[in-house]
C-alpha cells in the first residue's frame, strides 16, 4: 500500500493541509478558514487536501491521453469547480435551514413578512453563487464558504426595508458560526457525480456550434460539437475516476503545526512548532534559503536555517499583530474592499504616503483622516502596504538580518504589494541577493509538517548525524 | 500547579529572616529604629546595618506584591496619578502601593523612609524614583553616590578613590547624622567579614549546576536563594547559616544525582540546560517557570541572580579595604558592567555551565537589563554557536505577560535545541 504524510498548519486565519508521498512529493493541498472549532478546520483542511490529492492522481492517470484528447484537461477543470460548488451547496443547504428557523424562532408579528424576505433573498443569491462557481471560478479566488455567502448576503440585506434589516443580519450572524462549525463528510465518488451531473446539465444547455459569446461559451460549444458529445469524454473519464475512487489515500503519519497546533487532535509528538515547520517547508522547495520571513494572520516570523534547513534563530512579533495579515484585513474593511483587490490597487499608486502609526486600529484612524484630507486611495494603500513590510524589515534586522537566499512565505506573500516592498527594501538593506516566492508560499508551514511526519526528527538532521545516530 | 510547595530547612530559616526583617520594621515606632529606602543593585547592607538602620527596597516589595497578585491594582492607582505606561513597573508597582496606604506585601503598614539611599547610579530610574519619593517624604534625607559605570570594562583606582571620597564625605556623615549613630569602622570590618563569607557560600551553591543534574534552577528557584543576601542580610551569622545549609541541602542532592526541586515536585528528567539573560517575570512566576520544567529545562546559571552582587569572578568584600570594597561592590553590580563584560561573563557560564542554550527573556520596562540584549545575544550565537531564544514579558505589569506567546516561543525554541542538542551529541559520540 502506499503511503501518503499529511501536514495540518492550524493558523489563526487559514488552516492549510498537505499531502505528500514517499518521496516527498506534493500530492494534495487543503485550505480554508480557521474557525471556532480547531478540529473542524483542521478536518476540512485535510479533507480538501484528500480531494486535491485525488483529482491530481486523476490527472496524472489521465496524462497519456491528454495528447490525443485535449478536452479532458478542460474538462476536468471544470469537475473540480463544479466540485467545489457542489461541496458548497451542501453546507448552503444547512445554511438555508438554520437562517430559517432562526427567522421562524424570533416570532415577531411580522414574521410572515420576514420570512417571505429571507426566502427571496436566498432564492436570489443561490443562483449567483452557483453561476459564479460554474462560469467564474468563485471557488479558486481565495474565499471561503462565509466570505462568499456573507458577501452575497450583505449585498442582499442591505436592500430590504430597514424594519428587516436588524432581525436579518442577527439571524445570519446565529446562523454561519453552527453551520461553519459542522463538518460534512461526502465520499469523493458521491461528490465528483454529482458534480458531472450539474455539468450535464450545463453543457446540454449548450449550443453545438461556436458563436460569437464569450470564450468560454465557445469552449464549450467546441467540446460538444467536435467530440460529438462530451459523453465520450465523460465516459473515458468514468473509468479513470473508478480507479482514483478505489485508491486508498492512506495517510501513514501525520504532523500538526501552526498557532492553534495545541488544539488539534492529534499526539503529542505529532505536534510541531510552526517555526521548524515553516522553516522546513521552505528550505524543502528552495535548498539554498537560509533566512525565512513568514507572514502570516496574526504573526511574523523571521528564521534564520541552516543549509539543513533546520533552525538556528528566530523572532517573531509580540504583543502587537500591526504589520500582519489581519492589519491588512481591517484595512480592506475600511475601505470596503476584498484582500485580493489590495495588493493591485496598491501597486496603482503614483507615491507613498507616509502612514505614521504602526497601531492597526490607529492607522485606520489616520487613513479616514488622508482620505478626509484628499488623498488617492491607491498612494494611502502603498503608504498601508510599505508600512507593513517596514515592521517585518525590523523583525528580520533583531532576528539576525538577511542571508543569501531569503525566502519569503506565508499568505501575505500572495499580495503583489507587499512583495514589491519586501524586495526593494531587503535590496536596500542587505544588498544584492537570491529572492524566492513560491505559489504555495502559503503551504510551507503544513509542507514542512508532512516532510517532518515522513521523516521524523531523526531524518531531517544532516545526512551524516543520521548515519552515525542509527 | 495543585501540588504543596516542599519546603525544606534552608527555606524555613530564610522564611523566618524574611519575617524578623518585616516584624522589626513593624516595631520601629517601638524601637526607634531609622529606616533606609534603597535599592538592590550596588547596595550597601552592610553599611546600613553599621548604623542599626532597617532597609526597605522597592523593587523587593514590588516584586513581592506581584508574586501575590497586587501589582496590578497599585500599577493602576500610579497611572492614575499620571505615571506614563512606559514608566518602570517597579516604581509604578511602588508609588502605587504609597497611594494605597503603604501596606507592604506582608499585610502591615511599612515605615516612612527616614533616608533615601541611591547607591546605585547606573540605572536612570532609580534616580528620577527617589525624586518621587523624596516629594512624598519631604522630611527624609537624601544621601546620593554616584556610581561610575564601568565604561571601559575596569574598575580604576581613581574611580574607587572617587567613590571612597564620596563614602567619607557624604554618605557616612549623613547615615550617622540621621542614625544618630557613630560610625565604627571596627564594626564595619567585622560585619564585612560575614559578607565575605556569605558569598563564599553563594558562589559555591551556584557552582554545583555544573553537576549533571543540576540538583537545582538557578534562575527560578536562584531567586529565592539570592533573597537574603540581596535583602540586607548580608554581613550577618543568619546569612551565613542560611546559605551554609542551603549549600549542603544541595550538596545532599548531589550526591544522590537528584535534579532540581519545582513547585510540582523533583524534576524527573534534564533534558535541556540553559543559561537565562534578565529578569523573571513576577506575575506570572510560576506559570513561567512550568513552562520551562514541563519540557525538561534547568537553568544551570542566570544574569539576574547577580543583580545583586557578581562573584562568580573572585570579588568578595574585603574587611582589610572596607571602605574600598564596598565602592568596588557597587560598581561591580552586574548592570553597571559594559556589555563586552557581560558577554564575557555569560560566554564563560555557557562554557562552563555546560549550557546546551541561551535565553534572553527581554523586560519591557527595564532598561538597565534591555538596553544591549539582542547585540549580546547575537555576539553569543555567533561566538559560541550556542542556539539562542528571545522571548518578552515584563517584571510586575501582568498585562504584559502573555502565556500562549511565551508558550508558542519556548516551545518553537525547545523543538529547534531538541534537533541541535541531538546533531551535537551525536557528532561528538
Amino acid at each position: 500500500m502506499k503511503k501518503y504524510y499529511l501536514g495540518i498548519d492550524l493558523g489563526s486565519t487559514t488552516s492549510k493541509a498537505i499531502i505528500i508521498d514517499d518521496k516527498d512529493q506534493i500530492m494534495g493541498r487543503g485550505i480554508t478558514n480557521t474557525r471556532a472549532n480547531y478540529k473542524v478546520a483542521a478536518d476540512i483542511a485535510r479533507q480538501e487536501a484528500i480531494y486535491d490529492a485525488r483529482f491530481n492522481l486523476l490527472h496524472a492517470k489521465i496524462q497519456p491521453e491528454i495528447q490525443a484528447n485535449p478536452n479532458l484537461v478542460k474538462y476536468l477543470e471544470d469537475i473540480r469547480r463544479v466540485f467545489q460548488y457542489v461541496q458548497f451547496r451542501h453546507r448552503m443547504k444547512r445554511l438555508e435551514e438554520l437562517l430559517a428557523e432562526t427567522v421562524e424562532s424570533f416570532r415577531r408579528p411580522d414574521n410572515d413578512v420576514l420570512e417571505q424576505t429571507l426566502s427571496n433573498i436566498l432564492q436570489t443569491i443561490g443562483p449567483r453563487i452557483r453561476d459564479g462557481f460554474l462560469h467564474r471560478n468563485l471557488g479558486g479566488q481565495n474565499q471561503f464558504f462565509r466570505d462568499i455567502v456573507s458577501e452575497q448576503y450583505n449585498l442582499e440585506v442591505s436592500a430590504v426595508p430597514p424594519e428587516f434589516y436588524e432581525p436579518l443580519m442577527l439571524a445570519f450572524d446565529k446562523s454561519i458560526t453552527p453551520v461553519e462549525n459542522e463538518m460534512f463528510t461526502q465520499s469523493f465518488e458521491e461528490l465528483v457525480y454529482e458534480a458531472m451531473r450539474y455539468l450535464n446539465e450545463k453543457y446540454q444547455g449548450l449550443a453545438d456550434q461556436p458563436n460569437a459569446g464569450a470564450q468560454d461559451d465557445w469552449y464549450y460549444a467546441e467540446l460538444n460539437s467536435s467530440s460529438k458529445s462530451f459523453k465520450s469524454i465523460e465516459r473515458t473519464l468514468t473509468q479513470y475516476i473508478d480507479d482514483v475512487v478505489k485508491e486508498e489515500i492512506h495517510i501513514a503519519n501525520m504532523v500538526g503545526t501552526g498557532y492553534g497546533r495545541a488544539l488539534l487532535p492529534f499526539p503529542e509528538d505529532c505536534i510541531m512548532s510552526e517555526i521548524l515547520c515553516h522553516a522546513y517547508g521552505a528550505h524543502a522547495i528552495f535548498p539554498n534559503t537560509r533566512t525565512v520571513l513568514d507572514i502570516g494572520g496574526q504573526d511574523t516570523k523571521a528564521i534564520q536555517v541552516d543549509k539543513h534547513g533546520l533552525v538556528t534563530s528566530f523572532h517573531m512579533n509580540d504583543r502587537c499583530a500591526a504589520g500582519c495579515g489581519r492589519y491588512l484585513g481591517y484595512i480592506a474593511d475600511e475601505f470596503g474592499l476584498s484582500l485580493n483587490e489590495l495588493g493591485p490597487e496598491a501597486l496603482s499608486a503614483t507615491r507613498e504616503t507616509t502612514i505614521c502609526s504602526t497601531c492597526t486600529v490607529f492607522a485606520g484612524a489616520e487613513v479616514k483622516e488622508l482620505l478626509h484630507n484628499g488623498e488617492e486611495r491607491p498612494n494611502i494603500l502603498a503608504g498601508l502596504h510599505k508600512a507593513i513590510v517596514q515592521r517585518a524589515m525590523s523583525l528580520l534586522a533583531r532576528s539576525g538580518g538577511v542571508r543569501n537566499e531569503f525566502t519569503f512565505t506565508g499568505g501575505v506573500a500572495r499580495n503583489q504589494a507587499v512583495l514589491k516592498y519586501v524586495t526593494e527594501m531587503v535590496r536596500e538593506s542587505y544588498g544584492e541577493l537570491t529572492m524566492n516566492i513560491h505559489t504555495d508560499s502559503i503551504f510551507m508551514g503544513a509542507l514542512g509538517g508532512a516532510l517532518f511526519a515522513r521523516k521524523g526528527m531523526i531524518q531531517t538532521v544532516p545526512k551524516e548525524v543520521a548515519a552515525k545516530a542509527s | 500547579m495543585s501540588k504543596e510547595a516542599i519546603k525544606e530547612k534552608s527555606m524555613i530559616l530564610q522564611k523566618e529572616m524574611v519575617e524578623g526583617l518585616f516584624n522589626e520594621l513593624d516595631r520601629v515606632q517601638e524601637t526607634g529604629k531609622k529606616v533606609c529606602y534603597t535599592f538592590v543593585p550596588g547596595n550597601l547592607s552592610e553599611l546600613i546595618r553599621c548604623f542599626d538602620m532597617l532597609p526597605v527596597y522597592p523593587e523587593i516589595n514590588a516584586l513581592q506584591n506581584a508574586m501575590r497578585k497586587k501589582s496590578a491594582g497599585y500599577i493602576k492607582e500610579a497611572e492614575r496619578h499620571a505615571h506614563s505606561e512606559d514608566v518602570c513597573t517597579y516604581v509604578k508597582c511602588d508609588i502605587g502601593m504609597m497611594i494605597k496606604g503603604n501596606v507592604g506585601p506582608t499585610g502591615s503598614k511599612i515605615p516612612d523612609p527616614d533616608v533615601l539611599l541611591l547607591s546605585y547610579t547606573g540605572c536612570f530610574t532609580f534616580m528620577k524614583w527617589f525624586e518621587t519619593l523624596k516629594r512624598s517624604y519631604p522630611n527624609a534625607e537624601v544621601i546620593m553616590l554616584h556610581t561610575p559605570y564601568q565604561e571601559n570594562g575596569e574598575m580604576t583606582p581613581e574611580m574607587t578613590a572617587y567613590m571612597v571620597q564620596q563614602l567619607e564625605q557624604e554618605v557616612i556623615p549623613k547615615m550617622e547624622k540621621v542614625s544618630g549613630v557613630k560610625f565604627d569602622p571596627e564594626k564595619l570590618k567585622k560585619i564585612l567579614g560575614l559578607a565575605r563569607e556569605a558569598q563564599d557560600w553563594i558562589a559555591r551553591i551556584f557552582e554545583t549546576t555544573k553537576h549533571r543534574p543540576s540538583p537545582i534552577d538557578a534562575y527560578f528557584a536562584g531567586v529565592y536563594y539570592i533573597g537574603p543576601i540581596n535583602i540586607g542580610f548580608r554581613g550577618t551569622p543568619e546569612a551565613v547559616a542560611y546559605y551554609k545549609e542551603l549549600y549542603n541541602e544541595i550538596m545532599e542532592r548531589v550526591l544522590q544525582g537528584l535534579g532540581p526541586i519545582t513547585p510540582e515536585g523533583e524534576m524527573p528528567e534534564e533534558k535541556y540546560r540553559l543559561v537565562v539573560e534578565g529578569p523573571p517575570n513576577w506575575t506570572n512566576f510560576r506559570e513561567f517557570w512550568k513552562i520551562f520544567y514541563d519540557m525538561g529545562a534547568v537553568i544551570v546559571a542566570s544574569s539576574y541572580t547577580k543583580v545583586g552582587g557578581v562573584y562568580d569572578l573572585g570579588w568578595r568584600h574585603d574587611p582589610d579595604r572596607p571602605l574600598e570594597s564596598l565602592a568596588e561592590y557597587c560598581m561591580n553590580c552586574y548592570t553597571n558592567l559594559n556589555i563586552p563584560q557581560r558577554i564575557s561573563l555569560l560566554s564563560k557560564l555557557i562554557k562552563e555551565y555546560h549550557a546546551d542554550g541561551y535565553v534572553t527573556n527581554s523586560i519591557k520596562s527595564c532598561n538597565s537589563f534591555s538596553a544591549g540584549q539582542l547585540a549580546m545575544m547575537r555576539e553569543i550565537e555567533d561566538k559560541l554557536e550556542v542556539p539562542v531564544g528571545f522571548i518578552e514579558s515584563d517584571l510586575v505589569d501582568p498585562r504584559y505577560f502573555s502565556y500562549s506567546n511565551i508558550k508558542n516561543r519556548l516551545e518553537s525554541y525547545f523543538q529547534m535545541l531538541a534537533q541541535r542538542k541531538f546533531i551535537h551529541e551525536t557528532q561528538n559520540a
